[in-house]
């Protein structure tokens, strides 16, 4: 049957991305796990998106802010560690921490109060409203990130060495590769999980018809309010996932490009698929691989090719595979 | 009489300078369907979106199973036990039968923020949706997504999620509307049993259905009630006759 | 002081006209097709481009000014008939998407075409200079020209929107996409004129501009944000909404970043102070922005849903 289909792509899917990075570590090739590493982040900052876009039915243009906000509490507490210097020094003090166990929790929670206030803000509209409210939201951050200069401002913020895991050397590509592959699973699993229950059916009504919902005693608003919160705060995970990779944080990732960059690797692999977000990431860092080798002006055709797959291939690259529209 | 669960006391609503709603006063009794008929135009539709929730009524009151309700929201009335259907068919297009009614199960039993179990394994939200789409009349359908299933079909399936809310009252916006006279015929006793259940404010165009259903009906012509009685009342009704009936022959 | 604060509000003035000529376009094209285009700033470069381009070929910024509106135009007709036309029946999503791509497109075309280095456009010899104010204020009388182009703009606008047959179908097409199909008027050109016509505002705001600012890929997508936010505060579809959001949105920005610095400074030592002072004037347009959302969820001039 068609389920069985797409559980085949899904399962191919992982397989090749749990694959090359092994085979690239066996070859010696440590920018090819980077590579992988950076797949497996854009996807889980997919996943995150995907809740929202592709479940919840919300057009977030804005989830840069949150990709962002999870990099930056990842470079501020790592540089006061690094520099010794407490993040609050009062009544009490504050220290910065160099340990991922502690900064993901921080870095998720307070992703998670910004996407409150956003989200409550931007949910008292809809549609076209709520697209360029979440855009210019996320734009505001980008901003202030810019003109703030105590940490970097336009030029951003490095840290020179990756922060900790218990027991596991975070220097090793492979180990970090596994760090982050292991969170998107789990991230996976939660989705699979929220949108099978009560929640999700409620979620999933909400998004096909919103005034329906309110003479079955369901108010949207707050399922779209919670939604729009767990979705923020997966992303930012990938976000502080993506400044230890890269152990440096800027307004790039603040940026609205990043949040049509988030889009597209949902929408390319297929809105409202489970792991569309990984064949879409995958599919994106392949084409600037790819793309990039033989032309300076790769994201030219990266255009045309998203543009192709808009209008004449709304499934996704998943959608494609399994010939199948997209439901619940 | 039997007990009056729902008692609205002059209504007003005005849209600028258009009178939609004029002083309307009715009662729904435990047991009866309570018919509003009226020519197009007359504010039906203005009327139940007052009694649902969905628009606020510019002065009078709603009194719902003992409360004032004209405050609340829809939501609130829904979950009060006021189920209402609606004119154009309004379910979740992509879902299945099973999946909508278990969702307004779901909705009733007023816990949607369960995020662990999977809600279509989940016996308490199956069993009474599968006992809603039987009664219904929609057994073996249940697979089929709403999308797919025919206008009639999905009429039944509004009624089944109306069941759903065990409501204490009906609100039913034209349910026959477009289902041709067989589809009226396949549905007027389901409608009849439902009465069973919690009485039915019914609005509906379908003459033949509403003589053959309604206990009372009360006639709306521009906004205003001009005449409340029996369905032999109605029709002997000189007013009704001359403002209405005439213009329908 | 004064002068620098009549100064000031002049440039609030002339950078609100410039967002003005950005929204008109946006939220004409929303209002008539329901269309959410982010492609829009990618005609207000091209403009740039185009004029910068002509008048360092030709030597006249003049035949720069006719080559941007004529190439911002015809641009805009022909993503409208290629691209746009297929979206109008689409969800806001795959809008948001296919625009997006043309972003791409557009940016890295002009990058090929142009190269990655940025171009420069110098005011013609009649429009530079300053002009003396009563009181011996100087002020540029290239910014005031753009002031005055801005108010022609609007004033033909609603003109246009108000007094002429295009105006009446437009209006029409605001409330009902069936009716005026049924009245006979050809759609799908009047979806074209409406794009094209949008897009020459955004391609003339561009070669404008450009010779405030140097030109240069990417110099779009802050203004676009900045229209976005324009027509959130005024309410979609609105032409006077458009107007009066660009001048709240270029006045609050303006003196914002002019006076938050020199107000934290009262309190604070001046370096830490043009910090917080800057940082929180570039937020300063959002929370106008979250005020008027929070009182009028539909904007100022947009109408109830």
């Amino acid at each position: 049957m068609n389920i069985t289909r797409e559980t085949v792509v899904n399962s191919a899917v992982l397989a090749l991305l749990v694959l090359v990075p092994v085979v690239a570590q066996l070859r010696g090739d440590p920018f090819t796990i980077t590579l992988a590493t950076k797949v497996a982040i854009f996807a889980l900052a997919g996943v995150g998106l995907n809740l929202a876009l592709g479940f919840g039915g919300l057009i977030s243009f804005g989830h840069a802010a949150f990709f962002g906000i999870g990099g930056y509490v990842t470079g501020i507490l790592a540089s006061h560690a690094a520099n010794y210097e407490p993040l609050f020094d009062g009544a009490f003090t504050v220290n910065g921490t160099q340990q991922m166990l502690l900064i993901w929790p921080i870095a998720i929670v307070v992703a998670g109060l910004f996407a409150v206030v956003i989200g409550a803000l931007s949910l008292r509209t809809s549609g076209v409203f709520f697209i360029m409210l979440t855009l210019a939201f996320s734009q505001m951050i980008y901003y202030f990130a810019v003109s703030w200069p105590s940490y970097g401002g336009e030029d951003g913020l490095s840290f020179y060495t990756r922060n900790q895991f218990p027991e596991l050397n975070m220097f090793d590509p492979l180990n970090y590769f596994w760090v982050c592959f292991t969170l998107l699973i789990l991230a996976v699993g939660l989705s699979a999980m929220i949108t099978r229950s009560r929640f999700g059916l409620a979620l999933g009504g909400a998004r096909q018809n919103p005034q329906r919902m309110a003479s079955i005693g369901i108010r949207p608003f707050w399922l779209s309010l919670t939604i729009f919160v767990i979705s923020a705060m997966m992303t930012a995970l990938a976000g502080s996932l993506y400044a230890d990779l890269n152990r440096f944080v800027s307004p790039a990732m603040l940026n609205w490009h990043m949040s049509g960059e988030i889009m597209v690797f949902v929408i390319l692999g297929g809105n409202r698929r489970l792991l569309g977000p990984v064949a879409g990431a995958g599919l994106y860092i392949l084409a600037e691989h790819l793309l990039g080798q033989f032309s300076d002006y790769w994201q030219f055709f990266l255009g045309l090719v998203l543009l192709a797959v808009v209008l004449f291939a709304p499934g996704g690259v998943i959608g494609i595979l399994t010939r199948r529209r997209g439901d619940v | 009489m039997s007990e009056v669960i729902l008692e609205i006391h002059n209504l007003h609503k005005a849209f600028g300078a258009l009178q939609a709603t004029q002083d309307v006063s009715l009662t729904l009794r435990q047991g009866e369907i309570h018919a509003l008929i009226g020519p197009n135009g007359a504010g039906k539709s203005t009327l139940i979106k007052q009694i649902a929730g969905e628009i606020r009524p510019d002065s009078g009151s709603i009194v719902f199973a003992g409360q004032r309700v004209e405050t609340w929201d829809a939501a609130a009335r829904a979950r009060a036990g006021l189920a209402r259907s609606f004119q154009i068919s309004s379910v979740m297009p992509d879902y299945t039968v099973l999946q909508n009614v278990v969702l307004a199960v779901q909705g009733a039993q007023g816990r949607s923020f369960g995020f662990f179990r999977p809600a279509l394994s989940d016996r308490h939200l199956t069993d009474p949706a599968q006992a809603h789409i039987a009664h219904a009349g929609l057994e073996g359908r249940e697979g089929v997504t709403a999308a797919a299933l025919s206008h009639g079909e999905r009429r039944k399936l509004e009624i089944a999620m109306a069941l759903a809310l065990q409501p204490r009252a009906f609100l039913l916006d034209e349910p026959m509307a477009g289902m041709g006279p067989e589809g009226a015929r396949q549905l007027t006793p389901i409608l009849s049993e439902l009465r069973t259940s919690a009485p039915i404010l019914l609005v509906e165009h379908d003459m033949d259905a509403v003589f053959a259903l309604a206990d009372r009906i009360s006639v709306l012509v521009y906004g205003r009630i001009i005449a409340t009685g029996s369905v032999a009342e109605i029709r002997a009704n000189p007013e009704v006759r001359a403002s209405y009936l005439g213009e329908e022959a | 002081m004064t002068l620098l604060l009549i100064e000031q509000i002049l440039n609030g003035l002339q950078y609100g006209m410039m967002l003005f000529l950005m929204a008109a376009g946006l939220t004409l094209v929303f209002g008539v097709m329901g269309l959410i285009n982010l492609a829009h700033g990618s005609l207000y470069m091209l403009g740039a481009f185009v004029c910068a381009a002509v008048a360092g070929f030709t030597g006249s910024f003049w035949l720069g000014l006719v080559a941007s509106l004529i190439a911002s135009a015809a641009a805009g007709a022909v993503i409208e008939v290629a691209v746009i036309r297929r979206l109008y029946a689409r969800d806001h999503l795959d809008q948001v998407l296919a625009t997006f791509a043309l972003i791409l497109v557009f940016s890295e075309g002009c990058r090929w075409v142009f190269g990655s280095s940025p171009l420069f456009l110098t005011v013609p010899a009649v429009l530079s200079g300053a002009v003396t104010f009563p009181g011996g204020l100087q002020y540029p009388l290239f910014r005031l020209v753009i002031i005055f182009v801005g108010l022609a703009v609007a004033g033909g606008l609603f003109w246009l929107i108000g007094g002429t047959r295009l105006g009446v179908r437009i209006r029409a097409g605001e409330a009902d996409r069936g009716m005026i199909a049924a009245l006979g008027v050809d759609i799908s050109r009047l979806y074209t004129i409406v794009f094209a016509l949008g897009a020459a505002l955004a391609g003339i705001a561009g070669a404008l501009v450009g010779t405030l600012q140097s030109v240069q890929v990417g110099m779009g997508e802050p203004v676009l944000i900045l229209a976005f936010v324009v027509i959130v505060i005024g309410g979609i579809g609105s032409i006077k909404g458009a107007l009066i959001g660009a001048l709240l949105v270029g006045m609050t920005d303006t003196m914002g970043r002019f006076l938050l610095p020199m107000g934290f400074a009262q309190i604070m030592d001046p370096a830490a102070a043009r910090g917080v002072g800057s940082a929180l004037a570039s937020i300063l347009i959002y929370l106008l922005m979250a005020v008027v959302l929070v009182v009028r969820p539909q904007g100022l001039f947009g109408a109830r849903t």
